[in-house]
C-alpha cells in the first residue's frame, strides 16, 4: 500500500473550508487549495447520489472575473481575440463554453463565458490551476477601454442532479424555468447571486456565484434539504469522466488542439470563416484535412480500470494513450478517454490497453458514457 | 493457533502452520475508500517478500499490495474479485486477498505485531 499524500500548510482555502471540515471531509491539496476530495459517505455514494438526487460541490477555487468594456461588441471582440468561440453573437444572459488558445492552436485553458445583462460586461469562469496564468494572459491582451476584474470575494458552488431544479426553486423560484446555459442575477434565500444553469457532471443543475460572506450560510441551507448532499472532488472527477467532459491538464493542454480534442464544435462557424483566432491556421487545416489523433472514449472489456498514462495498442502498434480513466460508478465498470491515431478513432474499433504490462481488450466508444439530462426549457 | 503481523505498507499476514493469509488493514481500506476492483495472482505462482501480490483499486486510484512473506500462492479470494466492496466491509477477515505456503517462516517473525502496528498508525496522524 502506498502512503497518502501529505498536505502542505501553505494551501489556500475557499470560503467553505470550515464547513467542509465540519462535515467530516477528507481534505487534499488541489490546484493550490485545501479541498474536499470526499465526505464520509465516500466517492461511490456521492457519485450515485448526484445522479439520483442532488449533489452540492464547492468549486470556489475556480477563477471568476468580470470583463468590462463600453459595449458588448467591444468586450466580446476582446475575448474573441483569444478564443475561437462566437462571443459576439451571445444573447444577453447566455453562456458559452470556449477555449483560450495559444498561437500553435493548443489549449491554454477551457472556460465559461457569460454575457451578463449589463451591456459590455462578460462573466468568465476559468480553471483553478490555470487562473493566474489565464487572467494575466487576458489582461495583457486587452484593448484600451476593456478591463478585467478578478472576483476574489466570491464563492462558487454547483448544485447538480435530477432533483437540483426542484430543490433550488424553493430558494429562488425563477430559476426553475431558466434554460440550460443561461445565467441570471437572482436573490437566493435573500442573497444576491449570479445563477447559471450549467455544470460539469452531465446532469441538470446550477452553478451559483455567491458573495463570500454569505456562502457558508447559504450552502448550509441548501445542504439542509433532504435531497442534497455535499460531494467532493473525487466524485466530481468520476461524474465528468462519465459525461465525457475534459479535465484540463489531463485530457486537454497546450499541446492538444480543439480538433484533436473533439471540441471542434466550440469553434464558431463565423470564427472559422474569419480565421482570426489564435492557432486558426492549424485548426482550420485539421478541420479540412483531418487531425493526426483524436480524443475518444474507451471501454475496457474486462473489469480492470485503465488509468491516465495507460498506453493504447492496435496489434503491436502503439496508437495512443489514456488521459483519464477509472471506474464509472453509474456505468458500473471501468471507463476511460484518451487520444488515438485518427485511423483508430471510430467507435467500435478494437484496441488493447496495456495495464500493468498486460494487454487488455477494449474498444473505442462514443461519449458520454451516461445519458445527459439538461433542461432546455418548455 | 493463528498469529497476526503487520507491515508499514498496511498489509496484514495471519499464519496458521505454514500457511499465510494476506490482506490489507482496516486503516488501508479506510484510506483507499470504496474498492471497485481487485486483481489477484495466479494460483501456483511463487512470490518473494516485497513482491507485488495483488492490486486494489478505488474509484480514484490503483494501489499495489505487496507480500511481506515469500512462498507459493495456494489460494486467492475470488469473492472479492466478484464483489470488491467486500474489502471495505471486512478487510481483516472475509476481505483477505491471498494465501501462501511460506518458504521462510522467519520472515513473518520480523514483522510488526498488533501493538507495534497500532502505534505505527497512531504516529501517522
Amino acid at each position: 500500500m502506498s502512503e497518502p499524500a501529505v498536505a502542505s500548510d501553505k494551501l489556500k482555502t475557499t470560503p467553505l473550508h470550515a464547513l467542509h471540515v465540519e462535515l467530516g471531509a477528507k481534505m487534499v491539496p488541489f490546484a493550490g487549495y485545501d479541498m474536499p476530495v470526499q465526505y464520509p459517505d465516500g466517492v461511490l455514494a456521492e457519485h450515485l447520489h448526484t445522479r439520483g438526487a442532488a449533489g452540492l460541490f464547492d468549486v470556489s477555487h475556480m477563477g471568476q472575473a468580470f470583463l468590462t468594456g463600453p459595449d458588448h461588441e467591444t468586450t466580446a471582440r476582446a475575448v474573441e481575440a483569444l478564443t475561437p468561440g462566437d462571443i459576439r453573437d451571445l444573447a444577453p444572459g447566455a453562456i458559452r463554453y470556449t477555449l483560450l488558445l495559444n498561437d500553435k492552436g493548443g489549449i491554454r485553458d477551457d472556460l465559461m463565458v457569460t454575457r451578463t445583462l449589463t451591456d459590455g460586461v462578460l462573466f468568465l469562469v476559468v480553471n483553478a490551476a490555470c487562473k493566474d496564468a489565464d487572467f494575466a494572459h487576458i489582461a495583457a491582451n486587452l484593448p484600451s477601454g476593456v478591463a478585467l476584474e478578478r472576483l476574489e470575494d466570491r464563492a462558487l458552488i454547483a448544485l447538480q442532479g435530477p432533483k437540483a431544479a426542484e430543490v433550488f426553486a424553493r430558494f429562488a423560484s425563477e430559476a426553475a424555468t431558466q434554460s440550460f446555459m443561461t445565467a441570471r442575477d437572482l436573490s437566493v434565500a435573500g442573497v444576491p447571486c449570479m445563477v447559471s444553469r450549467s455544470g460539469y457532471t452531465g446532469e441538470d443543475g446550477y452553478e451559483i456565484s455567491i458573495p463570500a460572506k454569505d456562502a457558508a450560510a447559504l450552502t448550509k441551507k441548501l445542504l439542509a434539504e433532504p435531497d442534497v448532499k455535499p460531494i467532493g472532488l473525487g466524485a466530481r472527477d468520476s461524474l465528468r469522466l462519465e459525461a465525457g467532459l475534459c479535465l484540463y491538464g489531463h485530457d486537454i493542454d497546450e499541446t492538444t488542439t480543439p480538433i484533436e480534442a473533439a471540441l471542434g464544435w466550440a469553434i464558431g462557424k463565423r470564427r472559422r470563416a474569419e480565421a482570426n483566432f489564435p492557432g486558426a491556421k492549424i485548426n482550420l487545416d485539421q478541420i479540412s484535412n483531418g487531425a493526426p489523433r483524436k480524443r475518444v472514449g474507451l471501454l475496457p472489456e474486462d473489469k480492470a480500470p485503465a488509468r491516465e498514462g495507460t498506453e493504447i495498442f492496435a496489434g503491436s502498434n502503439r496508437i495512443g494513450i489514456v488521459t483519464s480513466g477509472g471506474y464509472g460508478p453509474s456505468v458500473g465498470g471501468p471507463i476511460a478517454m484518451g487520444y488515438v491515431d485518427t485511423a483508430s478513432a471510430k467507435a467500435g474499433t478494437a484496441v488493447e490497453l496495456m495495464v500493468r504490462g498486460k494487454g487488455r481488450a477494449a474498444h473505442v466508444a462514443a461519449m458520454p458514457f451516461v445519458e445527459k439530462h439538461f433542461y432546455r426549457g418548455n | 493457533m493463528s498469529d497476526i503481523r503487520f507491515t508499514d505498507q498496511h498489509e496484514w499476514v495471519r499464519v496458521d502452520g505454514d500457511i499465510a493469509t494476506i490482506g490489507i488493514t482496516d486503516y488501508a481500506q479506510e484510506q483507499l475508500g470504496d474498492v471497485v476492483y481487485v486483481e489477484l495472482p495466479e494460483i501456483g505462482k511463487t512470490i518473494e517478500a516485497g513482491d507485488e501480490a495483488a492490486v486494489v483499486e478505488s474509484v480514484k486510484a490503483a494501489s499495489e499490495v505487496y507480500t511481506p512473506v515469500s512462498g507459493e500462492v495456494i489460494d486467492v479470494n475470488s469473492d472479492i474479485e466478484a464483489t470488491p466492496a467486500g474489502v471495505n466491509e471486512d478487510a481483516m477477515g472475509d476481505g483477505w486477498f491471498v494465501k501462501l505456503r511460506m518458504s521462510d517462516p522467519a520472515e513473518f517473525e520480523k514483522l510488526m505485531d498488533e501493538n507495534a502496528y497500532k502505534e505505527f498508525v497512531e504516529g501517522l496522524h
